[in-house]
């Protein structure tokens, strides 16, 4: 009995002092939303080094929360006013469809900063958005896979045909396009984003099809293996993909939030955080390519040029003259793509072998 | 022809695990046993076959012990069916729901590791005849193991006294006690070989098809499972029929993609669910044959007058 | 030493009402066990688990607001169970109830009426019941084994749903991704308090449970799914039809589990989308045996399981353990359910054996 009161008193005690923190300015805590288990070596895994690198950066003036496996839905509001409950003074919801949940606990909670990963709807002044140009990433993947493809022909496994992934298949066939305009992109949507049993199956699929380089939108190590069972190459997604396929991996689009969520933090430490929306790309190192590994230096300094000129500003992938798969005209020469229009991408431009779902 | 053959063993890999998971399942239900819990044992053996191998460096020491934890982790529910007489619909759900939590706890320092595969048998000589070589001598120990089970157990069913016995307790228990035979054990016997085989079964996701560990990475698999056996009407050679039948669905959508064949992906991907249905009725329509098959006494308690 | 299950002559009373909560404070005892080998003290955890959400007026609203769908499909199984009829795939009646009775407000966005909500619960409930009527008309015309049929169209109807909102009903302002536009508000279900997320869902999850133990103690209906689901032979004897019995109770749950779909389209994600599918479907089968298939059990056992869950939330937040702690949790607690309604029927006996080298 008295240990129980004394556990009593324990947790009484770490619930007060949870409140103590969110008003007594001696920790800043920053939480996060996840969608999936930080270890999936994917989307959440950068997700979590970059809370990790907002614990290294600021030590004890910080505390940091985090929720794994979070529904993208309705259920998602729970957890969130959850965390702002707690006493979190920023709070990151990682995935698209936290949109609605992030906005309507943020009218509930203005004194607590929200920050909602690629989304768009910021309807209080205490949300902001942010994404990455992962498409920056895709074109230079175009270019290697043209490069060091026998066949010609490329296989892509999909997830949803959501903007986001409809802009990177986009993005890798014109970088493809650029080295080899009749290049072929084969696309399978396998309607998930994590489901390594699957993704395998249509990597198998795609070899079995004639493809000798495989990419991936969807967020395990599955496809890498595969493809180095069957001896060719492939690109990593989100994380470093090289220790699942060290003679496989050309390289891999590395999703480095650690920047963004770092100044973030920051600026709510320092009492300047203000309503933003950020897409930020190479530029702003938030798209990072990893090594080029397992090609020709040739290869591997074309890519880096690229990298370079998109870098710099010089190069945009989305710049015209582009034509859509139905053969009509999307960008003239010199042209380059507007925001909105790739927010809301919703068709394939020309060499690509699939119909896009509707 | 290369394409064609590497393929078949696409198709091979899909439905080793459906195969194992289901052979195991028969020989339960055919003691009278329904046991829904085949997903939870399954991912309980992915699990142990992954640590296991990554902590021995050894894939085969892993596919072990992930058979001695899945016939033990259906020990549970055997206790709870047999000697406690508990609903078997229900334990099997709570089994299940226990096996995807508790492997999640057991696998969370093992997230994100490559692991060690299972490497296929190379047959010398006979994997390098030209197409049947690779096919039929080039692949991994599982595959053989589970095709050689499907043969054993069809004998040991058919052929053996045990195996009537088996039946027989699956048919009437209060018959089979009657003649003396000891039901009880019988059926744990039965629940402990079914647990076994899909702990073999997980072990193959974890080792083999994808050497990796991810939490819930059996995906509704053992449910299908349960399916075929019904499919098979408990018959193990349909059961082969069956899960190829099942695998192969599974590759083709892909293959049907890739090929620019312009169909919804939840239209394919609900198919092999509908295709299962389908079969279903359709057995079950044909009441004769469903009939001689069906364990009578699936799913009802037993509990010993004494 | 083995076992010895002995019939007692009647079912014990005390020990009906006692087993599930017998069942609970085994949970806890191996809970708390889970707890230390975490490395985590058992009672600061138990006690965010299970006490702490209780006293907090934000988390009491949100257990009501989980165990509203919980509550109507378990009741609906409850009846199915009892019955004889095993009803596997309420999660799919769940999701077709939630699509059907959203065509109202996809289809007709602007219109506003009071009779709108009324209706769209309705479309809710005939979807529900429609979707239980095949595995129901499968086993009763046919004799297919309803626990796979139904488990099968579980995942037909988490893809035709994925389908439509992703392909027919999205929002064509919604950026290419997956559901449908939001609600206007005369489709949407009220709040049970301002302010909150509860909505009056609730309500029919009580009144429903409430429903259905008057159906099944004190009318002869109750007696027909009694009889049947304990013995189809005296069943058919005093003149009642098995079969009739199958499409009834599944359809009933049906219905319930649709409702309880469409509750939560309403009057939560106040949209369809591709998330709906939460498993509420599964873990009502939980509810449905921890509340002893009687219906005001299950209200009970369904704001216990909904608690387990917020807790369980509030422990990944305040003491960094992991939402698997919960599923676990949930299985032990069915297994200790399980367990434990054997001593309600048998007398259970140790018996020595002498030691032998082949036991």
């Amino acid at each position: 009995m008295k240990k129980t009161l004394f556990a009593l008193a324990a947790s009484a005690a770490v619930l007060f002092a949870g409140q103590a923190m969110a008003d007594g300015h001696a920790k800043t805590k920053a939480c996060f939303i996840y969608i999936g288990p930080t270890g999936d070596f994917g989307w959440t895994y950068q997700h979590d080094e970059g809370r990790k690198a907002v614990e290294a950066a600021f030590g004890d003036k910080v505390e940091t929360a985090f929720l794994e496996n979070v529904p993208e839905s309705a259920e998602a509001q729970r957890p969130i006013e959850a965390f702002a409950r707690n006493g979190c003074n920023i709070i990151f919801t990682t995935s698209f469809n936290y949109m609605d949940p992030t906005n309507k606990a943020a009218k509930k909670f203005p004194d607590v900063k929200f920050e909602h990963a690629t989304g768009f709807k910021r309807e209080s002044p205490n949300v902001s958005t942010y994404s990455s140009k992962f498409y920056q990433g895709r074109y230079v993947q175009g270019q290697i896979a043209a490069k060091m493809s026998k066949t010609g022909v490329a296989g892509y496994i999909a997830s949803f045909p959501i903007p986001e992934v409809v802009r990177g298949i986009n993005a890798f066939i014109l970088g493809a396009q650029s080295v080899n305009p009749d290049f072929k992109l084969k696309v399978v949507w396998v309607s998930t984003w994590f489901d390594p049993p699957k993704e395998a199956d249509a990597a198998k699929a795609l070899i079995d099809q004639g493809v000798d380089i495989i990419t991936q939108h969807t967020d395990s190590t599955a496809a890498m293996q595969v493809a180095s069972e069957r001896g060719i190459k492939a690109f990593g997604q989100a994380s470093d993909m090289i220790k699942f396929g060290p003679e496989t991996q050309l390289t891999s689009i590395i999703d480095d939030w650690a920047p963004y969520y770092v100044k973030r933090v920051k600026a709510v430490m320092d009492g300047t955080w203000e309503q933003v929306d950020v897409w930020h790309g190479m530029a702003d190192g938030n798209v990072v390519m990893a090594p080029y590994t397992n090609m020709p230096d040739d290869v591997a300094k074309m890519a880096a040029d690229t990298e370079a000129k998109i870098k710099s500003g010089e190069f945009e992938p989305f710049t015209g003259p582009v034509t859509k798969q139905d053969g009509s005209e999307w960008l003239k020469k010199g042209e380059k793509a507007d925001i909105g229009t790739l927010l809301g991408m919703n068709f394939y431009v020309k060499g690509v072998d699939d119909k896009l779902p509707q | 022809m290369e394409v064609w053959v590497s393929i078949i063993i696409s198709v091979c890999a899909a439905s080793t695990p459906l195969l194992l998971a289901a052979t195991g399942e028969l020989v339960v239900e055919r003691s009278g046993v329904l046991n829904l819990g085949v997903e939870g044992m399954m991912i309980i053996g992915a699990v142990t076959g992954f640590s296991v191998a990554q902590v021995t460096g050894n894939p085969y020491l892993g596919a072990l012990a992930a058979v001695a934890a899945g016939a033990f982790f259906s020990l549970l529910f055997a206790f709870l069916t047999l000697t406690l007489v508990a609903n078997q619909v229900a334990t099997g759900l709570a089994l299940t729901i226990l096996g995807l939590g508790l492997s999640g706890m057991i696998g969370e320092g093992f997230v994100g590791q490559p692991g060690i595969k299972m490497q296929a048998l190379e047959i010398p000589l006979l994997s390098d005849i030209p197409v049947f070589g690779k096919l039929l001598f080039g692949q991994d120990l599982i595959f053989y193991l589970s095709i050689a089970l499907v043969f054993g157990v069809s004998w040991f069913l058919f052929r053996t006294r045990a195996g009537l016995m088996l039946r027989s307790v699956g048919d009437s228990h209060t018959s089979a006690h009657a003649l003396g035979i000891n039901v009880i054990r019988i059926r744990y016997l039965a629940v402990l070989f079914g647990g076994a085989c899909s702990g073999l079964a997980g072990a193959y996701l974890s080792l083999v098809y994808v050497p990796q560990w991810v939490e819930g990475m059996t995906a509704g698999r053992g449910w299908i499972a349960l399916a075929l056996v019904v499919f098979a009407s408990w018959r193990p050679a349909r059961l082969l029929v069956g899960a190829y039948l099942f695998g192969a669905v599974t590759i083709a959508q892909f293959h049907a993609q890739a090929t620019g064949i312009a169909i919804p992906a939840q239209f394919l991907t609900s198919l092999p669910y509908i295709a299962t249905i389908v079969v279903l009725v359709l057995i079950a329509r044909n009441r004769r044959a469903t009939i001689i098959n069906t364990p009578a006494s699936l799913g009802k308690p037993f509990v010993p007058d004494h | 030493m083995r076992l010895e299950l002995q019939k007692r002559p009647q079912s014990s009373k005390a020990l009906a009402y006692l087993s599930p909560f017998i069942a609970l404070g085994l949970t806890l005892v191996a809970g708390a066990i889970m707890f230390t080998l975490l490395g985590k003290n058992p009672a600061t955890a138990l006690y965010t688990y299970f006490v702490e959400p209780l006293f907090d007026p934000w988390a009491r609203d949100q257990i009501i607001l989980k165990a509203t769908p919980l509550i109507l499909i378990a009741v609906g199984l409850a009846v199915c169970f009892r019955s004889g009829n095993w009803n596997i795939g309420a999660e799919g009646q769940y999701l077709f109830g939630g699509m059907v009775g959203a065509m109202i407000p996809i289809y007709f966005n602007d219109w506003q009426s009071p009779l709108l909500l009324p209706m769209m619960m309705l479309m809710g409930m005939i979807g529900g019941a429609l979707y239980g009527y095949i595995p129901a008309i499968l086993k009763s015309r046919f004799g297919t084994n309803e626990i796979l049929t139904s488990l099968m169209l579980v995942y037909v109807a988490q893809q035709l749903v994925d389908w439509l909102v992703r392909v027919p009903w999205r929002n064509p302002q919604g950026m290419g991704f997956p559901g449908t536009k939001s609600f206007n508000e005369s489709a949407v279900l009220p709040d049970l308090m301002a302010g909150g997320d509860a909505h009056y869902g609730a309500v029919f999850a009580i009144l429903a449970a409430v429903l259905m133990w008057f159906m099944l103690s004190k009318t002869l209906k109750g007696f027909e799914v009694t009889v049947l689901g304990q013995s189809p032979r005296a069943g058919r004897f005093a003149g009642f039809s098995a079969r009739q019995m199958t499409v009834f109770a599944f359809c009933l749950s049906g219905a319930l589990a649709g409702l309880a779909g469409i509750a939560e389209v309403s009057g939560s994600v106040e949209k369809l989308d591709d998330k709906l599918s939460l498993g509420y479907g599964f873990s009502a089968i939980i509810v449905a045996f921890l509340g002893r298939l009687n219906p005001l059990g299950i209200i009970a056992a369904g704001f216990i399981l909904a608690l387990s869950y917020i807790g369980g939330e509030s422990a990944q937040i305040m003491l960094g353990i992991s939402d698997r702690a919960t599923r676990v949790f949930q299985g032990m607690l069915l297994f200790f359910v399980l367990a434990c309604d054997t001593f309600i029927h048998y007398r259970v006996r140790f018996i020595p054996t002498p030691n032998k080298v082949n036991a």
